[in-house]
């Protein structure tokens, strides 16, 4: 049944722009898709190993500026006179340095953060993405700064027998972010449904009890981390590459709030969680545009996200799951009783 | 004399100005149950958290079939096949008890990451196995009925047993037991005995801590008794029974004159 939904909603989403033509729309669309798996790379992190990175944007902005520097080349000067030229390559091959990049700094950060945790990890992500955000805006000779990179090109795709395919439109845009996107989600679906999975929900759970099990802490957390930035880092190179021009202002604080609110809301630790999540607040600006003013629409989010979680306070897809489970047999009806003691201790 | 699977030497450990163990010397054999018994506060469990590398010895050294183990991680000594189980109850709580066996699965069940992601046939046979692996300790310690149930809403003695096969999970050829029975009651007990025998004859050494007199005296090779941080005495039951010293430690000083 499981895999039945699933192919129904790619399915469904494929045949989007079939019937629709409105540019407006598809353009919310495609950002929206790419936030999902940004939302999807955070998940993994907050959802399957419990630690919240409230820096994930600076993973996004590290893909999105490197994968439009390869593509567009840059001539900087270093100390001791040292210089380093770049001539433009493929936007493609941004993406898979995106990916790299991304992955090394996450990399980077876990180490840093993962010996100590908690709220450590959080205010290490934090300030590293502030951190990030000043060189993107102070090292203007290769970033240029607030005056941001401009006419950054299209993914150019190489089809066999085909020939080269560059996707300029929105509707090409659409389905190579719709791809990407399905590929994280069985991506992240075979990572944490494999013993690496069950080693980051084991020390979720119960960290002493992992460790004497022998589950290695530091490597685990790591390991995350340098995944879910990556695919972090492949969302912002995609949004490089579909927006075509990116400044400083990628890396706001906001835009990691985003990802956080579509990760609670969809239910963290729940695959589709992020995607549901995704979609109400990706799209939610687009139906609140025409009736309500911009600082209202803001107002409007706050509510429709306490709505939510006080109707729905795992989130929206662990809940409803919980509620259309069958009860089929002792174990199963139990499973509520147990989850909601766990609430009420972890709310009070 | 059999090999010496465990040896502890002149292992002290102390809290800013509280000893809370001194000079502590014990070695345990393959294929003994011995068991470390003494008063609350004696000691015990500090000892045992040493020998785990959940806690850093002031002085001293502790090995492991010839391989020192100061400054080795927690879960690096559990590579080494010592594993332990918790005085409190300790399960994955939100998982059923078979998940919570594959978790405990993890040292058999490493293939690479491609691998698992590519879901190449290595991988899934490797998962396969663990699955067999899992429903076969699920019965070793009789909890087939409850396997799919969450190990949260599982009675204490029953949570305990979910812990002692989670630590099967991991292999052990030395299994450390702290306070495994407290909390059951008399027949959970017995069957418990019945298990730990099992368990040693599988070839599994076992080093236990346990305040029930009766199951200590009925299982163990041997004792050694702890009180305030150092050892007072050690031999088989029958020498431990009769004791003066750890009578002393155990009912005060009127009951030896008595």
């Amino acid at each position: 049944m499981r895999s039945g939904i699933a192919i129904l909603t790619i399915v469904a989403f494929a045949s989007v722009p079939l019937w629709l033509r409105d540019p407006y729309l598809m353009n919310a669309l495609i950002t929206t898709g790419i936030f999902i798996i940004g939302a999807m790379s955070l998940n993994l992190l907050l959802g399957f190993t419990g630690q919240l990175s409230l820096g994930h944007i600076a993973f996004f902005g590290i893909g999105a500026y490197v994968s439009a520097l390869t593509s567009l080349g840059f001539d900087v000067g270093l100390p001791f006179g040292f210089r380093i030229v770049h001539v433009p390559w493929p936007p493609i091959v941004g993406f898979v340095l995106a990916i790299v990049v991304a992955g090394l700094c996450g990399y980077l950060v876990g180490l840093l953060s993962f010996r100590v945790r908690g709220a450590y990890f959080v205010i290490v992500t934090i300030s590293f993405a502030e951190v990030v955000r000043l060189v993107a805006l102070n090292w203007v000779e290769l970033t240029q700064g607030p005056l941001a990179l401009t006419n950054i090109p299209s993914i150019t795709i190489g089809l066999p027998g085909l020939g080269d395919l560059t996707l300029r439109t929105k509707l090409q845009n659409y389905y190579l972010v719709l791809a990407v996107a399905v590929v994280t989600y069985v991506l992240i679906s075979r990572l944490v449904h494999s013993h690496f999975g069950r080693a980051m929900r084991g020390l979720m759970e119960n960290e002493t009890l992992a460790v004497s099990v022998g589950i290695d802490v530091t490597r685990t957390l790591t390991l995350a981390a340098v995944i879910s930035a990556g695919i972090a880092g492949a969302a912002g190179s995609l949004y490089a590459h579909y927006i075509r021009i990116i400044d400083p202002e990628v890396f706001a604080f906001i835009n990691t709030v985003t990802m956080v609110i579509m990760v609670i809301t969809g239910g963290k630790g729940s695959l589709a969680g992020p995607v549901v999540g995704g979609m109400i607040f990706g799209l939610l600006p687009v139906f609140l545009r025409p009736i309500m003013a911009p600082e209202a629409q803001w107002i409007a989010y706050g509510g429709v996200l306490i709505v939510i979680l006080f109707v729905l306070p795992r989130g929206i897809v662990p809940s409803l799951a919980l509620r259309f489970r069958k009860p089929k047999s002792r174990a199963e009806t139990l499973a509520p009783v147990a989850f909601s003691e766990r609430d009420a201790k972890e709310h009070a | 004399m059999t090999a010496i699977a465990l040896k502890v030497e002149k292992v002290a450990v102390h809290f800013g100005g509280l000893v809370a163990l001194s000079d502590m010397n014990f070695t345990v054999g393959e294929g003994e149950i011995v068991s470390l018994i003494g008063p609350n506060g004696a000691g015990k469990t500090t000892a045992f958290n040493v020998v785990t590398g959940f806690l850093d010895p002031t002085h001293g050294a502790v090995s492991y079939r010839g391989t020192a183990l100061n400054g080795l991680k927690p879960h690096q000594i559990a590579d080494l096949g010592l594993i332990r189980t918790f005085q409190r109850t300790s399960v994955f709580p939100n998982d059923t008890v078979y998940d919570n066996l594959l978790v405990g699965l993890h040292r058999r069940g490493r293939v690479s990451l491609l691998e698992a992601i590519l879901g190449l046939p290595r991988a899934r046979s490797s998962h396969r196995r663990l699955r067999e692996r899992a429903s076969e300790l699920v019965e070793w310690v009789g909890l087939e009925r409850r396997a799919h149930d969450l190990a949260g809403s599982l009675s204490y003695g029953e949570q305990r047993l979910v812990g002692v096969a989670l630590a099967l999970a991991a292999e052990p050829s030395m299994l450390l037991l702290d306070e495994p029975v407290s909390g059951m009651n008399a027949s959970e007990t017995h069957t418990f005995v019945q298990l730990v025998r099992n368990i040693r004859d599988r070839g599994v050494t076992i080093l236990l801590v346990e305040h029930d007199m009766p199951m200590v005296m009925s299982v163990s090779d041997r004792i050694v008794v702890l009180n305030y941080g150092r050892i007072i005495a050690e031999g088989t039951p029958n020498v431990i029974r009769n004791d003066p010293a750890v009578i002393e430690a155990y009912l005060g000083q009127g009951a030896t004159r008595a």
